[in-house]
């Protein structure tokens, strides 16, 4: 019988998936489990940037587009725990390493929403990029988490759409509420293509992750793709972006665009970002804040099944 | 985005993967769903609560946001049994009964469609 090693590659070679109960490397599930945690985690952090602006949305109309895009968050957040779940790991156990602050999740949820175009802006941009690497994502090799990823994919169209359409209204709307949308461009533009993580060169994991079909096409590749994509939609709003690089390439068919302070990228991934700390203490407090409403529901449930055994 | 937070130098790029808890997890639920009448429920994912009415009512939320069922089942994961692909495949190879497929029988051109 061919080595287990063989037998994975080849199914993973034939673009087939690998579904939980199959031999696996354990550098595969712990680089799944490592991927799918902190993805998981980024989409329940990634709820407070915009719960922050629930409360002060400018109409009923956009507040209840923010309250079902932060439920899908939430949701996304669901499908990607329970998919992890099938590697052997346990949900509230990855929450706990959250709170404790052992797992990680995406820098850009630590970066403050400052005014309502930053809504539009989130959408457009964080969401536009989190689409260009999750479309990759539904090509990974872990079934489950090449499902998830296409449930969430539907969703987050819904996602960028709502936030282009916002941009559009205040780009059209009275000078003050353009020069709004230009700081939310000016401020989440380079986080926005942080999120594509450090160049090729400088990810050393990006070689494995390819060859197990983790990962389908490299960081630096996935950041070009999502600034041409983005350059006109920018155009079209009028909207300036933040660097004076940006420029169409003839010979390359792509957009030039100026290098990422990198400094501040890692100052960040490091736990040094303007919000770091204020989100993990927020989720916290959510959870110890809920325990009351899990408690019941256990001993509800509890007294339902004695009444019922009896 | 990349989900991978990147690993900063000096970072062994391992995460812990287990801790100690409180208390006791809810019991995991799979959650299948019938998109509309006339086709059978799907697996869609799992998820955890207390019980199978809290269970059906977080799978509507979670799992059904946008019209994507008329029907929802919530089985505890732990009632699950199930084949592991390595041993389907000893029971069911195709390939070794071949007269159970409809492509085995030739048919002539001229009786037309079967």
């Amino acid at each position: 019988m061919a080595p287990p090693e063989d037998k994975f590659q080849a199914i993973v070679d034939a673009e087939d998936k690998i579904e939980p109960s199959d031999w696996m490397p354990e550098g595969y599930r712990k680089t799944l489990i490592r991927q799918i945690a902190q993805h998981a985690h980024s989409e329940v952090i990634g709820m407070q940037p915009e719960g922050n602006w629930i409360t002060r949305a400018p109409s009923l109309h956009r507040k209840a587009i923010l309250m079902a895009k932060v439920q899908d968050e939430a949701g996304h957040g669901l499908y990607l725990y329970s998919a992890a779940e099938t590697l052997g790991v346990n949900r509230d156990e990855m929450q706990e390493l959250l709170h404790q602050g052992k797992h990680k999740y995406s820098s850009i949820f630590n970066y403050p929403t400052l005014n309502w175009a930053d809504m539009g802006t989130i959408g457009w941009l964080v969401d536009g990029a989190a689409i260009t690497n999750q479309v990759m994502l539904t090509r990974c090799s872990y079934g489950p988490y090449s499902r998830a990823m296409v449930r969430i994919c539907k969703e987050e169209s819904f996602h960028q759409r709502q936030g282009y359409e916002l941009l559009i209204r205040l780009c059209q709307g009275s000078p003050e509420q353009k020069a709004m949308a230009q700081d939310s461009i000016n401020r989440w533009w380079w986080p926005a293509l942080m999120m594509f993580g450090p160049h090729d060169s400088d990810s050393p994991h990006t070689e494995q992750s390819m060859a197990w079909k983790i990962k389908r096409v490299t960081n630096d590749d996935l950041r070009q793709q999502f600034v041409d994509m983005t350059v006109p939609q920018a155009n079209y709003l009028g909207l300036e972006i933040p660097d004076p690089e940006i420029q169409w390439n003839e010979e390359r068919g792509h957009y030039d665009f100026g290098e990422i302070d990198w400094d501040e990228f890692w100052r960040v991934v490091k736990g040094n970002g303007p919000m770091n700390r204020e989100r993990v203490a927020h989720k916290v407090k959510a959870w110890e804040d809920g325990a009351w409403v899990r408690e019941a529901a256990t001993v509800y449930a509890e007294k339902k099944r004695a009444r019922t055994a009896a | 985005m990349t989900y991978e937070v990147p690993i900063a130098p000096g970072e062994t790029g391992e995460i812990a993967e287990t801790t100690q808890l409180d208390g006791e997890a809810w019991p995991m639920w799979e959650v299948f769903v019938r998109a509309r009448r006339g086709i059978s429920h799907v697996h869609i994912g799992s998820l955890h609560a207390a019980d199978a009415e809290t269970a059906l009512e977080n799978a509507r939320d979670v799992y059904t946001r946008r019209g994507e069922g008329v029907s929802v089942w919530v089985v505890p994961s732990e009632e699950v049994s199930a084949f592991e692909p390595d041993a389907a495949a000893e029971y069911v190879d195709a390939n070794e009964k071949v007269y159970r497929l409809a492509t085995h029988y030739d048919i002539p051109e001229e009786v037309g469609q079967m």
